[in-house]
């Protein structure tokens, strides 16, 4: 299956990267097995994540920007991503319904995904998919989430170029500086500029924002757009391009990459620490001693993690990873 | 973890969209994810969508009286596609009498106004539950 599916998706068959995709999110084997072979035909692609407070218009905004880049030439992946309710496990994913005329462009895919629960905003299956649409030849790979707060910072480690889309009226200038995600934007956008009350955001966010805010030698641009009307929309293809080459050319790009990269499998391995200790120790024994006051969380969480590492350290068990020693 | 994925879409002209967002919610509340992709969609444009999106369901809802045309033309271009994978199903303002000639087509229910929402779901959780266990069989 795995075989057949890969031979699909390099003859450009979206119906198989839809199917890669479901496969990874549903943590079967099989996709698994597939998202390590694409990973290594990734890299390519540039990610730019559009994030702000639902209203805002991120989706027509990205709408406009795709159709934008069609015109340019480049093929575009879209993975759009919407919360999972806490209560029900659904969800309800809106975002396609502004980017009706793109279904049938041959050039750009577009797949809805739920957060699952994550908190951050963004699943990891959603962060595989960028990956499978970086493998299969997007030259652009927007990531849209809904951000309030700290759950934008999630696609703040996952995008080259952070978008971040704002709108009048919504008492901005608390939320941005309480939330601190004046830190994790390289370009601000005003959309619904037509607003009267446009100015003072605009104002207010170039007032604010400095250059090294997020990015050493990167002020970021505030921008105004209406975006249903596709206004200003070219300002903004610029200012990502523009950005581009600035972490480019200032050597940037890639030991940011790096860091992300890092931040991943970092986070991977806590998560497979969580899955295999959860399931291959029986927690309940210690949670009632615990309970009890005979131990400390502290401790049980000690004891748990000596078992796979032992107090010694790793050099003892000599890593190899691929044949390469890798503990020190 | 998996989901139900199921793409709610509203093909030819009419505009009147609150039956199929309430059936969305709905959906959504029996822990489903729910890809609503709004009014005036062609079959193309539906068929296209529930590729990508790799769904479970396909939603129909039509209240302009062009089902007989419409409905069977989604049918018709996913099983070119996708097989038989695909529940289509279906909503609106949809005479009786031509409820058997669209299940004749491939479609494989009509729910009309008034269903109650659990009818829905539990259909849906049934086929798809039943063509789940066929495709694992089959691997």
């Amino acid at each position: 299956m795995v075989e057949e599916l890969l031979k699909e998706f390099y003859q450009g068959s979206k119906k198989a990267v839809a199917r890669i995709i479901t496969l990874i999110e549903n943590e079967e084997p099989e996709g698994k097995e597939i998202l390590k072979v694409l990973y290594k035909q990734s890299g390519r692609g540039y990610i730019v994540g559009i994030t702000g407070p639902a209203g805002a218009g991120k989706s027509t905004l990205t709408d406009a920007l795709v159709k934008l880049m069609r015109r340019r030439d480049y093929k575009v992946g879209v993975v759009a991503v919407d919360p999972t309710s806490p209560f029900t496990g659904g969800a309800l994913l809106g975002d396609r319904v502004r980017m009706s005329d793109l279904t049938l462009d041959p050039g750009v895919f577009i797949r809805s995904m739920a957060s699952r629960g994550h908190l951050g905003g963004l699943s990891w299956a959603a962060r595989d998919a960028l990956v499978v649409l970086d493998a299969f030849g997007c030259d652009y790979i927007l990531v849209e989430t809904v951000g309030a707060g700290q759950s934008q910072v999630d696609v703040a480690g996952v995008a080259d170029t952070v978008v971040l889309v704002t709108v009048p009226g919504l008492g901005d200038d608390i939320q941005a500086a309480k939330a601190g995600i004046m830190e994790i934007g390289d370009i601000f956008v005003v959309n619904k500029a037509d607003r009267g009350d446009a100015e003072q955001v605009v104002r207010y966010l170039e007032n604010t924002l400095e250059q090294g805010t997020k990015t050493e030698g990167w002020l970021p641009p505030v921008l105004k757009t209406v975006a249903w009307r596709g206004e200003g929309v070219d300002k903004l293809l610029e200012a990502i391009e523009k950005h581009r080459s600035f972490l480019e050319q200032s050597g940037r790009l890639e030991p940011l990459r790096k860091m992300r990269l890092k931040e991943e499998i970092i986070e991977r391995i806590e998560k497979l620490i969580f899955t295999r200790l959860i399931k291959e120790i029986h927690m309940e024994e210690l949670i009632e001693q615990a309970y009890s006051r005979q131990l400390d969380p502290l401790s049980v969480a000690e004891m748990l993690v000596e078992e796979i590492i032992p107090p010694t350290g790793l050099a003892g068990k000599r890593i190899k990873l691929q044949g390469r020693a890798c503990a020190k | 973890m998996r989901k139900i994925r199921v793409l709610i879409a509203k093909p030819g002209l009419d505009g009147h969209d609150r039956g199929a967002k309430v059936i969305a919610r709905a959906l959504r509340d029996a822990g489903m994810e729910v890809i609503y992709t709004g009014i005036r969609q062609t079959p193309e444009q539906i068929v296209a969508a529930a590729i990508q999106e790799d769904v479970d369901v396909v939603g129909l809802s039509l209240l302009s009286g062009a089902h007989l045309h419409l409905f069977p033309k989604v049918v018709k271009l996913l099983r070119e596609q996708v097989g038989d994978k695909v529940l289509v199903i279906g909503g609106g303002i949809i005479p009786e009498e031509d409820i058997p000639i669209l299940q004749e087509q491939g479609v494989a229910a009509i729910f009309g106004p008034g269903t109650p929402t659990s009818v829905i779901i539990d259909f849906i959780k049934e086929k798809v539950g039943a063509k789940l266990q066929e495709s694992s069989k089959e691997a």
